[in-house]
């Protein structure tokens, strides 16, 4: 296999080492209105593999709003959604992940009532197949299987650092530990796409500094393609492969973090214009 | 042994028995409780449909025989004939399982996202549709609902405790059998909700719609199947309340017994369903046993109430209810 490192190509190689596959995702052209509110307008990029794929934008410029149009949550008027390479019809979230795309949320959407590790056990259940009456009798199939997943979950628990809250119900739990469950249950269903909403919004320096440290390893050791959202441009600048910028429903700039920092559109965006 | 401690003795085994179908009564609320955040009202309406579905595909009468009659002034009541126990049984199971089919499809799918009073409004109006379909269905008379279970006094029992103490303690055999029943199914039911895929999925949907969604949990499916087991529990309870008093309306009034159950044992815990259960009915007979007698009797009418009223203010959360902080 040849290695490149143009990023036109089919696939390459960045700087330190990761191999950056073809596009996994491809939004083309599309449009979401709520009423008369156009939250996104005619936009299209596409997401590789491997890849950490970040979408950044003012408040209320639309990222939320695309993130939900990837995972099913919304569904777009015009544009088309394209998955490993097939068109995706209309879908329900439910559905959308079942093929393989986990996400987390802004607002943290747990189980509460469960524990941590529980919690994570949810992120495997699309890959339990034992049905109703092999999990009564509770040998072969539905025995190996939950040990099978069990182990997987402990792997995540272990690389996110949280064994020693394996056994405590989530509802107990502070904002940042959280959000690292959070993570950890999408991380358990292993992703070919994982979509972050906002995954340091609330956190002090110290707690930022964890979790861009977990989202680039998790690309690194497992391969995992990323595309996170984010309105802190510092952060993403240092994580990501690639930016789309987002403004007003519209794509103001994608490419390279540096092709966007030095992007007239997205600076005006960020630090105001002045009218004179 | 003094009579009066034999006879309270008796009078514990017996509330222990009603207690249990009180409980069995109270599952129904707490399942769809603990998938949907609803208050289901129509959990007795369920129970009276089911037992009189159950009577009618037994006698073979023929659904709707009043209207039919009346628009096409026929003659039909029965068909010529009747369906075995068990089989009916299964029947009607099936019924409530497409029950729960059409009420997820017509009045839950058109709900989500809604706030937890308009399900519960929802349940109501649910309730009332149910009673006056049922009554359609298979007319308004009281029903004697017989699947074979055993009735009257247990003569083991009786004669065991005669050559024991000298007393002989009356248990009726068809409260033996639903303690059977009740405990049987509410093993089952802890069970199938803490160890199977499924029940992490359904309390995963109790949960959080959103967080379910993103791990690929189908909410439709969650709900059709705890409305199916719930409409199950509904029939059994059905059958051991229709066995004891008949089929008729008044069967959809045991809802309100179950309410106190509820308030005791937590709206969200099925051990809690049980031993609220068991405590109400002990309770209300040991009373009437003790106290009942000074204040002129049928303390029972008013006694799970009050109880009921009391742990609200003591422990809103019941004895084994989650207790809900809201973080500010």
């Amino acid at each position: 296999m040849t290695t490149t490192t143009d990023m036109n190509a089919d696939s390459y190689v960045t700087a330190d080492g990761r191999t950056i596959g073809p596009v996994v995702m491809d939004m083309k052209n599309i449009t979401l209105r709520f009423g008369g509110v156009v939250a996104i307008k005619d936009i299209s990029f596409d997401i590789r593999e491997g890849e950490i794929r970040a979408i950044i934008g003012p408040n209320g410029a639309g990222k939320s709003s695309m993130l939900n149009v990837i995972s099913g949550f919304y569904k777009p008027q015009e544009g088309e959604v394209w998955f490993r390479g097939e068109k995706r019809p209309p879908m329900k979230p439910y559905q959308v992940a079942r093929q393989g795309l986990a996400r987390t949320f802004q607002n943290i959407a747990l189980f509460d009532g469960m524990t941590v590790l529980d919690n994570i056990m949810t992120g495997r259940l699309n890959h339990m197949k034992a049905n109703l009456l092999q999990q009564a009798i509770w040998k072969g199939k539905a025995e190996r299987e939950e040990i099978a997943n069990r182990e997987i979950c402990e792997k995540v628990i272990d690389f996110l650092e949280i064994q020693h809250i394996r056994k405590t119900p989530v509802g107990r739990l502070p904002y940042g530990l959280k959000k690292r469950v959070e993570l950890a249950r999408a991380l358990a269903a292993q992703p070919s796409l994982l979509l972050l909403d906002e995954p340091m919004a609330g956190m002090n320096v110290e707690e930022k500094e964890d979790m861009s440290r977990f989202i680039l390893d998790m690309n690194d050791e497992f391969g995992t393609t990323i595309a996170l959202i984010e309105h802190d441009m510092g952060v993403v600048m240092d994580l990501s492969d690639r930016v789309v910028v987002m403004d007003y429903g519209k794509k103001i700039g994608d490419g390279t973090p540096d092709e966007v920092r030095n992007n007239q559109d997205v600076i005006d965006a960020y630090l105001g214009v002045s009218h004179d | 042994m003094p009579e009066q401690l034999l006879f309270a003795m008796e009078v514990t085994l017996n509330g222990l028995m009603a207690g249990v179908l009180y409980a069995l009564v109270a599952l129904g609320f707490v399942l769809i409780f603990k998938a949907s955040g609803i208050f289901n009202y129509a959990q007795g309406v369920m129970a009276l449909f089911a037992a009189l579905t159950l009577v009618g595909i037994q006698q073979g009468q023929v659904p709707f025989a009043h209207l039919i009659n009346a628009i096409f002034g026929t003659e039909v009541h029965h068909f010529p004939w009747q369906v075995p126990s068990l089989i009916a049984i299964v029947l009607a199971a099936g019924v409530m399982i497409l029950f729960a089919w059409i009420v997820e499809k017509y009045v839950l799918q058109h709900l989500i996202g809604q706030p937890d009073i308009i399900l519960f409004m929802a349940t109501i109006g649910l309730a009332y549709f149910m009673e006056g379909f049922g009554d359609i269905m298979w007319g308004s008379d009281i029903k004697k609902l017989d699947v074979g279970l055993p009735q009257g006094m247990n003569a083991t029992i009786d004669q065991v405790t005669f050559d024991w103490f000298g007393y002989g303690f009356f248990i009726d055999n068809l409260d033996i059998v639903a303690a059977i029943v009740a405990s049987l199914l509410v093993a089952a039911l802890t069970i199938f909700s803490q160890y199977s895929k499924q029940g992490r999925a359904l309390r995963a949907v109790a949960d959080d719609h959103s967080a379910a969604l993103s791990v690929g949990i189908s909410l439709r499916f969650i709900w059709v199947l705890v409305w199916s087991i719930a409409g199950f529990v509904a029939l059994v309870a059905g059958i051991m309340w229709g066995a004891k008093s008949g089929v008729q309306f008044s069967l959809s009034l045991i809802a309100l017994k179950a309410l106190p159950v509820l308030m005791l044992g937590g709206f969200t815990s099925i051990p809690g369903a049980i031993v609220g259960g068991l405590i109400i009915g002990v309770g209300e007979q040991l009373f009437e046993f003790t106290i009942g007698p000074m204040i002129g009797g049928a303390t029972q009418n008013w006694f799970a109430y009050v109880l009921a009223l009391i742990f609200l203010i003591f422990r809103p959360q019941g004895l084994f209810g989650e207790k809900i902080i809201e973080r500010v």
